[in-house]
C-alpha cells in the first residue's frame, strides 16, 4: 500500500467538491416548486450553502443540492410560504425493534 | 536605537517592523494598548500594504486572521485571558490548517472570579492546540520575539501559529529601556512571507475540510511532527538572532549557575528577572543555587531540561497557573522530562495567581527552605491566606 497523502492546510481531498457530505443527515430538504416564490431566504440562511436558484418552466425556483444538504431544517424554518418540507431518506425509513 | 518605552509599544513597534498584511483584534485589558498602538500607526499611514480590521469579538478577530492567513497574508493579533479562551476554537483550526499566525498574549488570569491581573492561566490553557508558545522575561525580549516568531512560524518545516506570551501589566505596561530594532535588520532577518499553500483563484483548494477516520489521525500526528521540527528551527534562528543583534536569549531554555547547583529554580516569564537577582545574591553568599528559565513551553524542551539539571539534586518549579485536578502544568512537563532519567526532589510552588504580589523575600524563603531541607517535595502554595468557603 502506498503512503497516505495528507494535504497541507488540512484538506483531504484538497477540494470539497470531492468530499460529498449529503449522506450525513437522515433527512433532506425538498422544495415544492409550485409554492416557491424565489424570495431567496433559504439561500441566504443555508449554512452549507447548498441551495441555488434554477429556471423551471420560465419560473425561478430554489433547488437543494442533495450532495451537500445535511438536513438541518434551517431552510424549512425560514421559508415564508411553507414551500420546503423535510423528507426522511429511504434508507432511514425502517422500523427499529 | 535605545529608548525608554512601555511594553505594549515595544511589541507594536516590532510588529510594524515585521510588515504584517492584516492585523485584526478586539480590545481586552491588558492587551488593548498593543493593538491601539498598531491602530495609530495604521491611521498615520506607517503600515504599508496592511489592513487593520476591527472585529466584534476575539472569536471574530481570530477568524479574520485565520482567513487572511489562508490567503497568504502575514497576520498578527493580540489578546488576553477570556479573549484567548474565546479564540480557542479558531486557534485549534489555525494550527490544524498550519497557518503561521503570530499572537501576542498579554498574560492575565481567567474568570471566575474576574481578574485583570497577571498569571499564566490563559496561555497555559491552550497548550495542546499546536501553537508554539514562548514566555519572555522583559520588554526587550518581547520586542525581539515578534520578528523571530514570524520567521519560525513561517518556516516551511514548521507552519504553526506562534504565541509570544508577555506578562500583562508587569511587562506590557512597564517602562523599560529597549533597544528598538531597525527596519534594515528586520528585513534582512525576516523575508516576505511566501506561503506554501494559500487560497487562490487560479489554483483552488479547500482548507480545514472533513478528514474521516482513515486520514484524521495522520493530520494530527503531522502537527506533532511539525512541532518537533520547530525545535531545531528555533535553535537555528536563535543563533541567527544573536549574530544580528548580539542578544543571546538562549533557544528553548536559559540555564544559569546550574552546572554545580544543589537547588535549581525553574520559572517562566517576568518573574525570572527577580529570581536571577536572588540567585546571584545567594551565589555570592556561597549557596549553590541555579536558575533555569523555560522560554519555549511548546515545544517543551524536555531534553534540554534533563541536561541542564544533570548535577542538580533539588528542583523548584515556580507555577503561575494551575491544572485543576492534577499537578500544576509546568511541573507535569518537568516531571515527565526527568522520569526514568534522574530522581531529583521536585518542589512545585504555586504563587502569584491573579496578580498577587510576589515579594523578593518570598523567593528567598522558598529557595532557602528547600536548600536547607526544611520542606518536603510536592505541591504547595506560597502567599496563600488561610480561608474558608461560606454561603453568602
Amino acid at each position: 500500500m502506498g503512503k497516505v497523502k495528507i494535504y497541507l492546510g488540512a484538506s483531504s481531498p484538497a477540494k470539497t467538491s470531492e468530499m460529498k457530505t449529503g449522506d450525513w443527515g437522515t433527512e433532506w430538504a425538498k422544495v415544492d416548486e409550485d409554492k416557491c416564490i424565489a424570495c431567496g431566504r433559504c439561500i441566504t440562511f443555508c449554512p452549507e450553502p447548498c441551495i441555488e436558484y434554477v429556471e423551471k418552466n420560465d419560473k425561478k425556483v430554489a433547488r437543494v443540492d442533495t450532495d451537500y444538504c445535511k438536513g438541518c431544517w434551517i431552510c424549512f424554518t425560514v421559508c415564508p410560504v411553507d414551500a420546503i418540507k423535510m423528507e426522511t431518506k429511504e434508507i432511514y425509513k425502517l422500523e427499529v425493534c | 536605537m535605545r529608548k525608554v518605552v512601555r511594553g505594549f509599544y515595544a511589541i507594536a513597534y516590532a510588529v510594524k517592523l515585521s510588515k504584517p498584511n492584516v492585523i485584526c483584534a478586539y480590545p481586552i485589558t491588558p492587551q488593548t494598548e498593543i493593538v491601539e498602538n498598531l491602530a495609530e500607526m495604521y491611521a498615520n499611514g506607517e503600515l504599508e500594504n496592511c489592513e487593520y480590521i476591527t472585529a466584534e469579538s476575539e472569536f471574530g478577530a481570530a477568524s479574520v486572521v485565520l482567513g487572511a492567513s489562508a490567503t497568504g497574508a502575514r497576520t498578527f493579533t493580540a489578546t488576553s485571558s477570556q479573549g484567548l479562551l474565546l479564540m480557542t476554537e479558531v486557534l485549534y483550526n489555525a494550527a490544524g490548517m498550519r497557518l503561521p499566525i503570530v499572537l501576542a498574549i498579554a498574560n492575565r488570569a481567567v474568570s471566575a472570579p474576574l481578574s485583570i491581573w497577571n498569571d499564566h492561566q490563559d496561555s497555559i490553557s491552550v497548550r495542546d492546540a499546536g501553537i508554539i508558545q514562548i514566555y519572555v522575561e522583559n520588554n526587550q525580549e518581547a520586542h525581539d520575539m515578534i520578528p523571530f516568531a514570524f520567521k519560525v512560524a513561517e518556516n516551511k518545516n514548521v507552519l504553526l501559529p506562534f504565541m509570544v506570551c508577555v506578562d500583562g501589566f508587569k511587562l506590557t505596561h512597564a517602562y523599560e529601556a529597549v533597544d528598538l530594532l531597525n527596519q534594515e535588520d528586520v528585513d534582512n532577518f525576516l523575508p516576505p512571507y511566501n506561503p506554501v499553500v494559500s487560497l487562490r483563484i487560479d489554483k483552488p483548494v479547500a482548507m480545514g475540510c472533513y478528514a474521516p477516520p482513515p486520514t484524521y489521525m495522520e493530520f494530527r500526528v503531522a502537527l506533532e511532527y511539525a512541532m518537533e521540527r520547530a525545535k531545531k528551527v528555533i535553535e537555528d534562528e536563535s543563533k541567527e538572532w544573536y549574530e544580528i543583534t548580539g542578544r543571546d536569549w538562549g533557544a528553548h531554555i536559559k540555564a544559569e549557575y546550574c552546572e554545580d547547583a544543589e537547588v535549581a529554580v525553574i520559572a517562566m516569564g517576568s518573574i525570572v528577572g527577580m529570581i536571577r537577582d536572588v540567585v546571584e545574591e545567594m551565589r555570592k553568599e556561597g549557596m549553590k543555587v541555579g536558575l533555569l528559565k523555560i522560554r519555549t513551553y511548546r515545544p517543551f524542551p524536555a531534553e534540554e531540561i534533563r541536561k541542564a539539571l544533570t548535577n542538580v539534586n533539588k528542583v523548584i518549579v515556580i507555577e503561575r497557573s494551575l491544572s485543576i485536578g492534577s499537578e500544576p502544568p509546568v511541573t507535569l512537563d518537568v516531571k515527565s522530562a526527568l522520569f526514568g532519567h534522574s530522581s531529583q526532589e521536585i518542589h512545585s510552588v504555586v504563587l502569584g495567581l491573579g496578580g498577587r504580589d510576589v515579594p523578593r523575600t518570598q523567593i528567598i524563603k522558598i529557595i532557602k527552605e528547600v536548600y536547607e531541607g526544611k520542606v518536603k517535595p510536592g505541591k504547595r502554595y506560597e502567599g496563600l491566606k488561610e480561608f474558608e468557603e461560606v454561603i453568602p
